[in-house]
């Protein structure tokens, strides 16, 4: 067994886990992150991208508007690379409740969130496909945020200031000595590895998973899983974010993301936040009420349907999930329990949760004897170095190529954005993934990356897999350069049981998103990347693989969405 | 730029983008991909690039500009994307963004350019042309590829020979009337296809109207002055409804003019009045205007024997008509002619495509199996329906190319 020793160990490698990492870095103080699967693995990367501007929260929830409307503001500050600037629009459909626009505005007001009455005419200038019967349009700052390119660009800033970060490491064991948590036994779930991890302080930040962790200390944390289901459309079908102007709800909100808009969401309580699946009742309900925003919409490409878990801390009997506030909790467990060494974040969403690491971070570092104060409101996060970082000659002309391009220039992330780069860069015949456009180089850096154990995680890098043909052409292209990249490194052929159990996990990954929107276009992909994979290439008659530690796929730990 | 997509019919252009299954048939298919790493081929500048343009944000590509707009790739696409439309908007926004070159204004200018040069001074302008160091000297200025084939101005426009004419006798009973569309080609530089045309449809008893027109606008939308087009358009289907309402058909000769009346501005314009709408439903290819006749019994058989074997190339525009191949239809009619089809995908030109420097040399290797096909049949002419295609095989394959109305007037032993 390997022993580390650290000041603060952070659990949990979505966005939370990750702010907290780097306001601890960023503070001075000594720290690691171990995450069971890859970062963002979790509910962070499952999300439908909303940069909220508080509007959605502002009748039901005033305290998460407040939160929401001032951390928008510091987001775009600090990691503008990471946010798309779209705008939100709260329409008020005919289905919807008249007088909750003028409570809407009010509530606004009071609580801070900037908000903007427009005309219909003007609204539906912006969004054409938007309903044409909405009678009222209000305009308020909610954006996209790429949530994969912002955790990773927090950790990116946490190591430069010395933090560690560990993916693949699950925790087992908390270890208790008497009222004290000192440390944590974790398995590194690659090479089997057990690691020991000393340290004074353990921060909890694992949403959904946080009461399971707590478990292991015997502490006991009600954090209730409601999954959220959605839909992404195969393309920007709307370029503002839109919402229904009513108390939230579900099937009430789509969010353009880069190239896909999202429908979302539903609200279902799961027991276990490892165990879920979607129902074609949940699809349908998400559609149907997408219709309220955008007429058609049902007969529009969808992509594919996914879930994830939000992590709502049930302090007491809330009769409903959405009655649940979507504020976050710090539970200090010594002051809670009588337990030290440990506190737990739970609750929140994305859009607070630098403010969560904040509070986080203050408790713990005030415990550590730390007064260095909190800097990650100021400091901008340098943009990680890009996979795309150019490396051939060829591109030394790009700097004068890329000033063609306006878009390239804008300090926000764009849509275009890559389209840009491809062009400018003259890189489209390295196209890897063509709908995404991820390029040979881009791949080549992810797969060299720290943590990275199979195309699920390069899709999370580059979005490898994520456009309409959800991995049709690509995953046979990123197998075998996975496999040569590989070989080339360990000196000799890696045999092709590893190469195969990539193509068939990352195939598989692909396929039980596709499931529940097979109908129409989709339905005419789907049925052209079976005859791909089994009739052209056969993965189905493969011979079997052999289990290979150093791809870590379908470990119980960290398998989700089970059928 | 105006065109702003409001209902399900301008939305299933761009909204076509959904029907992708990233197939790469497309690719597979594209003559210019398929000579020149500078194109990335229909799906990519197509519904891939789609997906990241916005309405809102600059233009981020500029390799759509590649595309020759000669729709290979729709033809040839198993799900009905609008790949050629899609590019052309794109192109439009690029335009609209970045400005038109001079080069393009000019040559897209088709009528300002046939006025400047068609007449009495056609001689003049012709030597101009032919003379080297201009050529030399508009390449290295303007960019107009030196070599590019550039059609001969006619000392007469078509207009002013059927002005001067002596009207036609009238034949006893009711004459079934028709527009002929002679677009600008016609005009200004090959007046003899308009009098064919005009001797074949009055040969079988139409009473053939020239009503004003303007240039159909093709080679705006091409190059993606699209307000320009738009103008064009207007002033064209002002001209053209006032027949169509009443059921008069607007026959033509370029199957790009007739395409860009029927389909082309209407689309890529997001134009769609009923007056529009009626001219496009009234639009025809002349020889499928021909066909047509020939379906009811209406179209005279008095041919004369042709004993010839010609190789025959189906404009990429003509295909795009989606009315299979009337030309051959017609002449096959006659006794001893023999059309042999090329199956070459495009002569490369496409409009103004070819003429321009960096895309000349792309234009000809798009060409090259078609100008082999018809070099290697051994004939000295080809028949071909577009003007710009023809004047490209002559220019690739150094034989002389016939609109097929020509054929079809010396079949009826017509003077023209």
């Amino acid at each position: 067994m390997r022993t580390l020793t650290t000041d603060v160990l952070v659990i949990g490698g979505g966005a939370t886990g990750a702010g907290v990492l780097r306001d601890l870095a960023l503070r001075g103080i000594r720290c690691a992150l171990v995450e069971k699967g890859d970062l963002t693995h979790g509910t962070t990367g499952r999300y439908h991208g909303l940069l909220h501007s508080g509007g959605r929260y502002v009748v039901k929830d005033p305290q998460s508007a407040e939160e929401c409307a001032r951390e928008n503001e510091i987001l775009r500050r600090i990691m503008p690379h990471c946010i798309e600037d779209t705008g939100g629009l709260f329409v008020v459909t005919p289905a919807d409740d008249e007088s909750y626009a003028d409570r809407f505005v009010a509530a606004c007001r009071r609580t801070g969130v900037w908000v903007e009455e427009i005309a219909v005419s003007a609204a539906l200038r912006r969004e054409p496909l938007l309903n044409p019967r909405i009678s009222r349009a209000f305009a308020v700052r909610d954006g996209a945020a790429d949530s994969f390119l912002a955790t990773h660009a927090n950790t990116d800033d946490a190591r430069r200031y010395g933090a560690q970060v560990l993916t693949y490491h699950v925790v087992n064991g908390l270890e208790r000595v008497g009222d004290r948590i000192i440390g944590a036994v974790c398995e590194d779930l690659r090479s089997g590895e057990m690691v020991r991890i000393h340290c004074a302080a353990i921060i909890n930040a694992t949403g959904a998973w946080a009461g399971k962790i707590a478990a292991l200390a015997g502490l006991q944390v009600s954090v209730v899983a409601g999954k959220g289901t959605m839909v992404a459309m195969n393309h920007r079908i709307v370029n503002t974010v839109i919402n229904r102007c009513k108390m939230p709800d579900d099937g009430d909100i789509i969010v353009p993301i880069h190239t896909v808009a999202v429908l979302g969401t539903t609200d279902i309580y799961v027991p276990d936040p490892d165990v879920y699946s979607i129902t074609p009742e949940e699809i349908r309900l998400i559609l149907d009420e997408g219709e309220h925003l955008i007429p058609g919409v049902r007969r529009m490409r969808a992509l594919r349907a996914w879930a994830g878990v939000r992590p709502l801390y049930r302090e007491e009997d809330a009769t409903h999930d959405r009655d649940i506030p979507r504020t976050y909790r710090l539970l200090d467990h010594e002051v809670r329990d009588g337990v030290a060494g440990m506190v737990s974040i739970v609750g929140g969403k994305w859009t607070t949760y630098r403010l969560m690491a904040e509070e986080t971070v203050d408790v713990v570092a005030h415990r550590l004897g730390v007064t260095t104060p909190c800097r990650t409101a100021e400091l901008r996060i340098e943009a990680s170095a890009q996979p795309a970082a150019p490396l051939r000659p060829a591109i030394s002309h790009g700097s004068a190529a890329r000033a063609r391009f306006a878009i390239l220039a804008s300090p926000f992330y764009m849509l275009g954005h890559r389209l840009a780069e491809v062009e400018a860069d003259d890189s489209y015949g390295d196209l890897v993934c063509e709908c995404e456009l991820v390029t040979r180089e881009q791949l080549e850096a992810a797969i060299e990356s720290e943590g990275t154990a199979n195309l699920d995680d390069l899709r999370r890098d580059t979005r490898l897999g994520m456009g309409p043909c959800q991995g049709g052409f690509c995953t046979y292209r990123a197998a075998a350069i996975w496999h040569e990249r590989r070989s080339a490194r360990y000196g000799q052929a890696a045999g092709a049981a590893p190469a195969t159990r990539l193509l068939t996990h990352f195939l598989q990954e692909r396929w039980k998103g596709l499931t529940p929107t097979l109908w129409g276009d989709q339905l005419r992909q789907a049925r052209l990347d079976e005859l791909i994979y089994l009739e052209t290439l056969a993965v189905d008659r493969l011979p079997e693989a052999i289990p290979d530690e150093t791809i870590v796929t379908g470990h119980a730990a960290i398998a989700t969405e089970a059928g | 730029m105006g065109v702003m997509p409001h209902d399900h019919i301008e939305l299933s252009l761009e909204q076509s983008l959904d029907h992708c299954i990233k197939c790469n048939i497309c690719t597979a298919a594209c003559p210019v991909s398929a000579v020149t790493d500078l194109f990335p081929g229909p799906k990519y500048v197509g519904p891939q690039a789609q997906r990241f343009r916005h309405e809102r944000q600059p233009a981020p590509d500029e390799s759509v500009d590649y595309c020759s707009g000669c729709r290979v790739c729709n033809e040839v696409c198993p799900t009905g994307v609008k790949i050629a439309e899609l590019n052309a908007r794109a192109r439009a926004r690029l335009v609209a963004e970045r400005g038109i070159p001079l080069r393009n204004r000019l040559i897209s200018r088709s009528e300002v350019l046939g006025r400047l040069g068609a007449g009495p001074q056609a001689p003049l302008a012709n030597l101009a042309l032919g003379f080297g160091p201009l050529r030399l000297a508009l390449e290295r200025v303007l960019g107009i590829a030196r070599a590019a084939p550039l059609p001969k101005f006619s000392r007469y426009t078509f207009r002013s020979w059927f002005r001067r004419r002596s009207a036609p006798m009238a034949n006893s009973g009711p004459r079934r009337q028709v527009v002929y569309f002679h677009g600008c080609a016609t005009n200004y530089y090959e007046p003899w296809v308009g009098r064919a045309a005009v001797a074949v449809l009055e040969h079988n008893g139409c009473e053939v109207i020239i009503a004003p027109q303007r240039c159909c606008g093709l080679p705006l939308l091409s190059n993606g002055d699209f307000a320009a087009a738009r103008r064009a358009h207007e002033a064209n289907v002002a001209y053209l409804a006032p027949y169509a309402l009443r059921g008069v058909p607007i026959i033509g000769t370029s199957t790009s003019c007739t395409l860009t009346l029927k389909e082309e501005a209407p689309e890529l314009l997001g134009m769609r009045s009923a007056m529009v709408r009626t001219v496009a439903e009234q639009t025809f290819d002349i020889f499928e205007y021909l066909r047509m006749m020939y379906e009811c019994g209406e179209l005279r058989a008095d041919f004369r024997p042709i004993e010839r074997t010609l190789p025959y190339h189906p404009p990429c525009q003509l295909r795009a008509h989606r009315i299979g191949r009337p030309a051959l239809d017609i002449l096959e009619l006659v006794p001893g002619l023999r059309l042999v089809e090329s199956h070459a995908d495009c002569c490369g030109i496409a409009g103004t495509y070819g003429l321009k420097r960096e895309k000349y040399q792309i234009g000809m290797d798009v060409g090259a199996p078609l100008f082999e096909t018809i070099r290697r049949s051994g004939s000295d002419l080809a028949v071909c329906d577009s003007e710009t295609c023809r004047w490209q095989i002559t220019h690739g394959a150094g034989v002389a190319a016939r609109h097929p109305i020509e054929i079809l007037a010396k079949a009826y032993g017509l003077v023209i």
